[in-house]
């Protein structure tokens, strides 16, 4: 299936790293419409790095990463890791949200009245209309990341790049979260970044393992020993290689190829 | 020895330094709130005593003051913005460097110069009232200005502000706006030293955003209540001055702390019957 969707972007032999120190080695990979690729790996494997890659917020060192229609505005919808933003900043809900329609507004200019309108329904669609004259200090974590999922898809994107959504919120949301992304994923790619393998391999279609090398594995059912061959040093849910360690009994999205 | 607030209007310096404090009131509502909402406080203390170095630097060479400060006030806060993109160096270590450089710079030659400095104090401590004409329309120019900016780009430069990154992700013109900004930053700075001195220039830029925080979080409405609070200070504190003969920066800067006081307790009174009513409920 996802062989036949038109591809998104391609990293071809990409090399990373920081301050002398290479992080990603020789990563070749693409992105096509309506993938949802979990991406997964040990900390300082080159997580990160790949997504920021992809975002243009770092260039290769060696390599080359091509987008199939360079020219489109929306290409990307990103949510970031929690930490990273400041929560006292005095910004509302309202705002954030709007502020996911500067990539598509001509000139930046100032937002329209169907740009408010279209903010409602994703505060709806997200579930926190009632909170959208707050400031983002007054909100929780799992409220906080919904705001910040809806910015990241206001304006439809072609491809939708989560970076560990499931820290700091508590299990109902994660539920709701993975049901939404199930839901985004018939019109848009998916790639998440998540240390909670077990959970995200219930969702995803495909898994790409990094650690300073990325080896895309073409299915969501994976076990200890593929894991082992892929030089990907993380633990599964269950330990050892007792009964194939296959997380495909909460598969709640049926891929067929 | 005039007596009452009618005649006092009748002089035109007393006009002056009332409109001087309307001016200062709008363009460090404005700039503050940017500088409170990034957290850029310590950067704006760092440009604000680097620029002592271009009033001394100024003097020496014969130039005008406040030109000397302009100059040196935009060059260390685009010189503190760059260094804050660099990873690798600590900024906070960087803007102590350039405080104390300034400073320093600016004392050697207010020495060299041959004479005495009768101003010299005029700039540590601000003297509302000896501000001119030429000084105010500068004001009026850069409270203009920073208006209309703010206006025309508020949701690109809140987008920019909250988060660079993802303003980064979607290509806005991040570089050239935290430039832009920090410039502005530091003219507001450079033409409000004369209101209240070098020294105290940066709590007319904190204290009513600070107190104006207590009772929001949207960013129009801070800067809007931060000019409100900035009149009633500084107004409140030039005519307290002006009374005991008391120096006019200082003074106002006491009654913004003095508001920032009342407002904290009310907003403690606030949440404490916000408490009582929810428990009666």
């Amino acid at each position: 299936m996802n062989t036949m969707m038109a591809e998104i972007l391609e990293l071809q032999h990409v090399s990373a790293g920081y301050d002398g120190e290479m992080v990603l080695k020789d990563v070749s990979f693409s992105i096509s419409e309506l993938d949802f690729i979990g991406v997964i790996g040990p900390n300082g494997g080159g997580k990160t790095t790949l997504v920021k890659l992809i975002l243009g917020l770092i260039k290769p060192l060696q390599g080359n990463i091509v987008f199939h229609d360079p020219g489109e505005r929306n290409l990307i919808g990103y949510l970031p890791q929690v930490s990273q933003t400041d929560k006292k900043f005095p910004i509302t809900v309202m705002e954030v949200i709007l502020s996911g329609l500067m990539s598509v507004k001509q000139g930046f200019r100032a937002y329209h009245r169907s740009d408010r309108a279209r903010a409602l329904e994703i505060l709806e669609l997200m579930g926190i209309s009632h909170l959208q004259k707050k400031s983002i200090g007054d909100l929780s974590g799992g409220q906080m990341q919904r705001v910040y999922l809806g910015r990241a898809i206001i304006a439809n994107p072609k491809l939708l790049i989560l970076d560990e959504p499931n820290t700091f919120v508590d299990n109902k949301f994660e539920h709701d979260l993975y049901e939404l992304l199930g839901e985004l994923n018939k019109t848009m790619a998916i790639l998440m970044v998540s240390h909670d393998v077990g959970t995200i391999t219930s969702i995803v279609k495909t898994i790409a393992c990094v650690n300073r090398n990325l080896h895309y594995h073409r299915s969501n059912i994976i076990t200890q020993s593929q894991l082992a061959a892929y030089n990907c040093p993380i633990q599964l849910i269950t330990h050892g290689e007792v009964p194939h360690t296959v997380l495909g009994e909460h598969i709640h999205i049926h891929t067929h190829d | 020895m005039i007596d009452s607030i009618p005649d006092l209007l009748q002089y035109s310096f007393f006009t002056n330094s009332l409109l001087a404090a309307l001016l200062a009131s709008i363009t460090c509502g404005i700039a503050g709130t940017y500088i409170v909402a990034r957290r850029m406080v310590f950067i704006s203390g760092g440009i604000t005593h680097a620029s002592f170095g271009g009033i001394g630097i100024a003097w020496f060479l014969g130039l005008n003051p406040v030109a000397g400060a302009a100059v040196f006030s935009i060059l260390s806060a685009i010189g503190i913005e760059f260094v804050a993109s660099r990873s690798n160096i600590r900024e906070d270590s960087a803007i102590g460097i350039l405080w104390s450089l300034g400073m320093a710079l600016g004392i050697i030659f207010i020495f060299l110069t041959p004479g005495y400095a009768p101003n010299l104090m005029s700039y540590l401590f601000g003297s509302i009232l000896t501000v001119g004409p030429a000084d105010l329309w500068l004001m009026a120019a850069l409270a203009l200005f920073l208006a209309l900016f703010f206006t025309g780009f508020y949701h690109l430069i809140i987008f920019i502000a909250f988060d660079e990154e993802y303003a980064r992700v979607h290509k806005a013109p991040v570089q050239l706006f935290k430039y832009l900004l920090i410039s502005l930053v530091a003219l507001t700075i450079v033409l409000n030293i004369r209101v209240v001195g070098i020294i105290l220039v940066i709590s007319f830029l904190t204290i009513p955003q600070s107190t104006a925080n207590l009772f929001t979080n949207n960013f129009k409405t801070i800067i809007y209540l931060s000019i409100l609070i900035g009149i009633i200070g500084s107004v409140t504190g030039l005519m307290v001055s002006y009374f005991w003969n008391i120096p006019s920066g200082a003074t106002i800067i006491f009654a913004f702390v003095l508001i920032f006081g009342i407002a904290k307790v009310v907003q403690y009174l606030k949440f404490r019957s916000d408490i009582i009513r929810q428990l009666k409920d």
